[in-house]
């Protein structure tokens, strides 16, 4: 079984909702929409307090470029145009719309009906994707119809769908192609018009085999459409790792993409919301969050409307247990701490993990005994315990020197530790600060 | 009312390991060769053993408390297994003040005086062995034979396989009739230090140590497959002078230091890459010195000489990088 | 006998053309220099703290040579009277600066900024700066890792573990910049000394709304813009939720720190007033010892954030 080469660590899978089916979440009160929920210049609201929405109204605009729109999810009034803070930890501005009943814009095609064919020409295709706001649903928020247009000189040939899904906890993605295969293998078929490729790699792990054999039965008779089972490692649904293990090429250091290598890489959710706006006219509106945790009394996959406030899901799930140490928005691996349950869900929130104190609690950290387990660990084939060292004494030209800007901070290094050393905690920040010494060099050339 | 969240960034979960779980199965991995020893050399190894290791211990103890007064590091499981380790390294019928003597110098010069664990550049149990070595040559180079389970100091020595593979080597054929068989080296039937002359039981350890991922093949896979080489080839030049590889790796404290001794987490390289030179050293340096040097056995100064060459090795020996080859 | 004779006339012999040729070499390599950098660098302090902007103290006296003016050099932590002796030696003129002192503009102890969090990451403000990693509501103020204590080349800065704030040694203190500049919020700021070490600051940093700096601080600054009304000198200006006193146009008057709603003006130094209103004194300039006070208040900053 196919499997990226360098480093790796096989956490607890704890995919206690692995076998629960996607519940819809009842509308929010209010809705709440940080204008920075994608990678990229911030959105521009195009609506201001006491407007009427609708589900699916516009209610920002792209800020540039490399940026997204964002659509309301509700239907109802624009209470205020505020600000949040959300999963970043970080105070944004951010739309807030009082709900009241649930409009749907007319031209959003709600129902189940199936559409096959796709008659659009690829700008078409290109506009309806930036048109309904469509960003990466794996966490990243990459604008997905920047993605779709890889830089001329780079010739792709392969486009690898991400069903992987390695954090632990997490199902959304898993449940997603349980339940809407065939809308997935549409939006597939899209993609590669769009491209101009003819070959598709659907990459899941191995813990998933009901979602492989119902994914292999559905593309057996597509052509160009295959799907590869992949070997059950963290961090498998990286970027560069998926590439590697279906390819088997790697793609080099930033700043170079992994258009560079031929391939272009889309979480599955994107793909399935790829299919709704291009085919239903729907924008990116809801999305599937895994509400999960050892404690939790019902954990379950829901679909959630965007802006609804966390809180909301921690109620359906039976309450935030007793012993929470940590609410985390994403999985235990790379997910981001929420500083409390108000922050609303957005594009990126693949789950609500809660780990109990007696987990999530960090031990005392102790002297590094160069065990070099993290260097095994390290996926990029870094060196963690010297990079960290580096950035406690500020010495960036070190860490520049030995890869940092390639790590992927996925946290392997972190958590096979046995000194507990807070070895990410300090690569982020030297990561921080050599990009911004080597922007600035690149400012003078 | 629930308790403050804890917003510390990713991870947030850990694969609950700790240097203490390393260092047990580090113990636990030093047991067959322990049981070896005491099956083999009786009361003296038990003796041995217990000042080592209380020794050991009371000066790790008393540096940590009450010259440096910071909270006891003895929990940590690192000074028990410097003092097994050294005591390994000794023979069955050493006074106990240079045992004493040895631990002193492992602990207080070899590890404290560095700053403790995770800042000792030379290995703590091979910086008194060889302290004790230069010092007390005469002692430290009697090994008791094996069997006599209530002698200690008045325990009758003889010649070590070791020995007997250097005056094969200097022309002395007479004494390959006096070379145990290979199936005796293998078990331990021999004399030597405690711990290094059973290879079964440390072959045991080295299989514990891998099973439970506290240690990677590389180190001692790549002394062994060095040492087999060079001392191969000398066998096939000469086989009269120069025995055959398999006794090299089961005599002397070849495999002890190779799984036990090298594989030490602070002064070994942090590479695969960088491992396997370190281990290439070893293994020449070790050959070198038992056939071209003057003493007997060479590991303890080879490996002492390969770590002084870690740091090198780490800053040469990098990892390979994600996305190297193309760039 | 006369081996040992041999040895003593070859090894004396040797030791002695070596000594030549080391005083041939190094008259002969002798790097020229101008006597005076080595005349100021034995005046400077020697800390090589960066303060002046050079790479340590010998490389500012080389700059001193150099320079056809003493125009933008400064040893700000050395005394004026060495300034003006390295003038002499330069035989330029020096201005004489401001002196200044080195001012932690936050207020957020334990008992004013109640802990709602718990960050049990690496020990650094510089990365806890990075994800809003502060224990508190407040996501401007002190940290409380110690970054500025690191950085101080002087001692002159420690972390009062009761008040989770670091404090200033106003004597120690040369005003060399090293813990403004790694503070990541930052809440060091250089302020001139003025006549007796007194000075006036608004000791928050705070740019949140009113209500939600208010929530997180009993002392922060809500922007009310009451300072800013009440100063006969303009010195106070609001901007972003936040009051600033300039430290140029202050005239130490204290009428905003009576007027200040949320007790957030600080004024260091002088004598209490003779008036019924609360005296208020700066946060202690060495940290007090950890008896007797209570845990909630310590004693030094009863005054400062006693709310009516």
């Amino acid at each position: 079984m196919n499997t990226f080469k360098i480093g790796g660590v096989h956490p607890e899978p704890n995919k206690l909702t692995a076998g629960k089916k996607i519940e819809t979440l009842a509308l929010p009160r209010q809705a709440v929409f940080p204008l920075s929920q994608h990678i990229g210049a911030p959105a521009v609201p195009c609506v201001q307090k006491g407007d009427l929405v609708k589900v699916g109204t516009r209610i920002a605009e792209p800020g540039g470029f490399m940026s997204a729109s964002i659509h309301s999810s509700v239907s109802g009034k624009v209470a205020k145009i505020d600000s949040v803070i959300d999963a970043s930890g970080v105070r944004k501005p951010a739309i807030f719309i009082d709900v009241e009943g649930d409009e749907w814009e007319p031209s959003i095609d709600r129902s189940d009906k199936l559409v096959l064919q796709c008659n659009y020409s690829r700008e078409e295709i290109i506009e309806r994707i930036k048109n309904a706001g469509v960003v990466g649903m794996g966490g990243a928020c990459f604008p997905t119809h920047v993605k779709l247009s890889p830089p001329k000189d780079c010739t792709i040939d392969t486009l690898i769908i991400n069903a992987v899904e390695c954090e632990p906890y997490l199902t959304a993605d898993h449940r997603l192609m349980l339940e809407h295969p065939d809308e997935i293998i549409i939006g597939i078929k899209i993609i590669l018009k769009v491209l101009g490729i003819e070959r598709a790699v659907v990459g899941i792990e191995a813990n998933k085999p009901d979602a492989i054999e119902l994914m292999i039965s559905k593309t057996t008779m597509v052509s160009g459409i295959e799907v590869m089972p992949l070997k059950m490692k963290y961090p498998q649904g990286g970027e560069k790792q998926l590439i590697e293990a279906v390819t088997g090429r790697q793609v080099p250091p930033p700043p170079a993409l992994p258009a560079s290598v031929g391939c272009v890489v889309q979480n599955i959710g994107t793909v399935f919301a790829i299919y709704e706006a291009v085919m239903k006219n729907k924008p990116l509106i809801e999305r599937i969050v895994t509400v999960t945790g050892k404690s939790v009394t019902n954990p379950c996959n829901l679909k959630v409307r965007m802006g609804t406030p966390v809180s909301q899901l921690l109620e359906y799930a039976g309450g935030m247990p007793e012993d929470t140490g940590k609410l985390i928005s994403g999985g235990p691996m790379m997910g981001r701490p929420l500083l409390d349950a108000s922050a609303p869900v957005s594009k990126g929130t693949s789950g609500i993990l809660m780990i109990p104190q007696s987990e999530a609690a960090r031990q005392e950290e102790r002297n590094c005994i160069r065990c070099a387990k993290c260097v095994q660990a390290c996926p990029m084939g870094l060196e963690p315990y010297l990079l960290a060292t580096a950035s406690e004494q500020s010495d960036w030209e070190l860490a520049e020197e030995n890869w940092i800007m390639s790590c992927i901070e996925c946290g392997c290094c972190q958590s096979t530790c046995p000194s507990r050393r807070p070895l990410l905690d300090w690569v982020r920040l030297a990561k921080n600060r050599v990009g911004g010494i080597i922007r600035a060099r690149n400012a003078k050339k | 009312m629930a308790q403050k969240l804890i917003i510390s960034t990713s991870p947030h979960v850990h694969c609950g390991d700790t240097i203490e779980r390393n260092m047990r199965w580090v113990i636990i991995a030093l047991l067959p060769a322990l049981i070896a020893s005491f099956m083999y050399f009786g009361v003296g190894s038990l003796i041995v053993t217990a000042t080592s290791v209380a020794s050991c211990l009371f000066f790790e103890w008393f540096i940590t408390r009450v010259f440096l007064k910071k909270p006891s590091t003895l929990a940590d499981g690192s000074a028990i297994i410097t003092g097994i380790l050294l005591a390994f390294n000794l023979p069955s019928n050493l006074p106990l003040y240079m045992i004493v003597v040895g631990a002193l110098v492992a602990i207080g010069i070899g590890k404290m005086a560095f700053g403790g664990l995770g800042n000792n550049p030379f290995n703590p149990a091979l910086v008194g062995r060889v302290f004790l070595l230069i010092s007390f040559p005469a002692k430290m180079t009697s090994w008791p034979v094996p069997h006599q389970l209530t002698a200690y100091a008045d325990a009758v020595t003889g010649a070590t396989p070791m020995n007997l593979i250097g005056q094969i080597a200097g022309g002395n054929t007479a004494a390959a009739d006096q070379l145990p068989a290979l199936k005796d080296l293998f078990l331990g039937n021999i004399g030597g230090c405690l711990g290094e002359v059973s290879a079964l039981a440390l072959l045991i350890g080295f299989v514990i140590l891998l099973w439970r991922k506290v240690i990677t093949w590389h180190i001692p896979v790549t002394i062994f497959a060095t040492v087999a080489v060079l001392t191969g080839i000398m066998w096939l030049i000469n086989p009269v002078l120069y025995v055959n590889p398999l006794y090299h790796l089961c005599s002397g404290g070849l495999m002890l230091g190779a799984i036990f001794m090298a594989t030490d987490y602070v002064t070994s390289p942090m590479t695969a890459k960088g491992m396997v030179w370190y281990g290439i050293g070893i293994g020449f340096l070790t050959v070198v010195i038992r056939y071209f040097g003057s003493y007997p056995e060479g590991m303890s100064f080879a490996i002492l000489l390969m770590n002084a060459v870690t740091p090198l090795i780490n800053n040469w020996c990098k990892p390979k990088r994600f996305g190297e080859a193309v760039k | 006998m006369s081996f040992i004779l041999t040895a003593v006339l070859v090894l004396g012999a040797s030791g002695l053309v070596l000594g030549l040729v080391l005083f041939a070499v190094s008259r002969k390599f002798k790097v020229e220099e101008d006597p005076r950098v080595g005349q100021i660098t034995e005046l400077l302090p020697g800390a090589n703290c960066g303060g002046c902007g050079f790479p340590g103290c010998a490389a500012f006296a080389a700059a001193c040579v150099k320079a056809d003016s003493m125009e933008g050099l400064k040893c700000s932590a050395c005394k004026s009277e060495v300034m003006q002796q390295i003038a002499a030696i330069t035989g330029h003129a020096v201005e004489v600066g401001v002196e200044k002192v080195a001012v932690v503009r936050c207020a957020g102890t334990c008992a004013n900024r109640p802990g709602t969090r718990v960050n049990d990451g690496a020990r650094s403000c510089a990365v806890r700066a990075m994800m809003n990693g502060g224990d508190t509501d407040c996501f401007w103020g002190c940290l409380g890792c110690g970054d500025c204590v690191s950085a101080c080349k002087f001692d002159a800065i420690h972390m009062d573990p009761e008040t989770g704030l670091p404090v200033v040694d106003q004597e120690a203190c040369t005003a060399c910049g090293a813990c403004a500049k790694a503070c990541p919020r930052n809440v060091i700021e250089l302020r001139n000394r003025n006549k007796l070490d007194r000075r006036v600051y608004v000791s928050c940093v705070n740019k949140d709304k009113g209500p939600v700096a208010k929530k997180a601080c009993a002392v922060g600054c809500i922007g009310c813009g009451k300072c800013v009304k009440i100063c006969p000198f303009e010195a106070i200006t609001l901007e972003n939720n936040l009051a600033y006193i300039d430290p140029e146009k202050c005239r130490l008057c204290r009428k905003c720190v009576d007027e200040c709603p949320q007790h957030s003006i600080v004024a260091v130094n002088f004598p209490p007033k003779k008036s019924a209103a609360p005296v208020v004194e700066a946060p202690s300039e060495q940290p007090q010892p950890a008896a007797p006070a209570p845990a909630q208040a310590p004693q030094d900053n009863t005054e400062l954030n006693e709310n009516k």
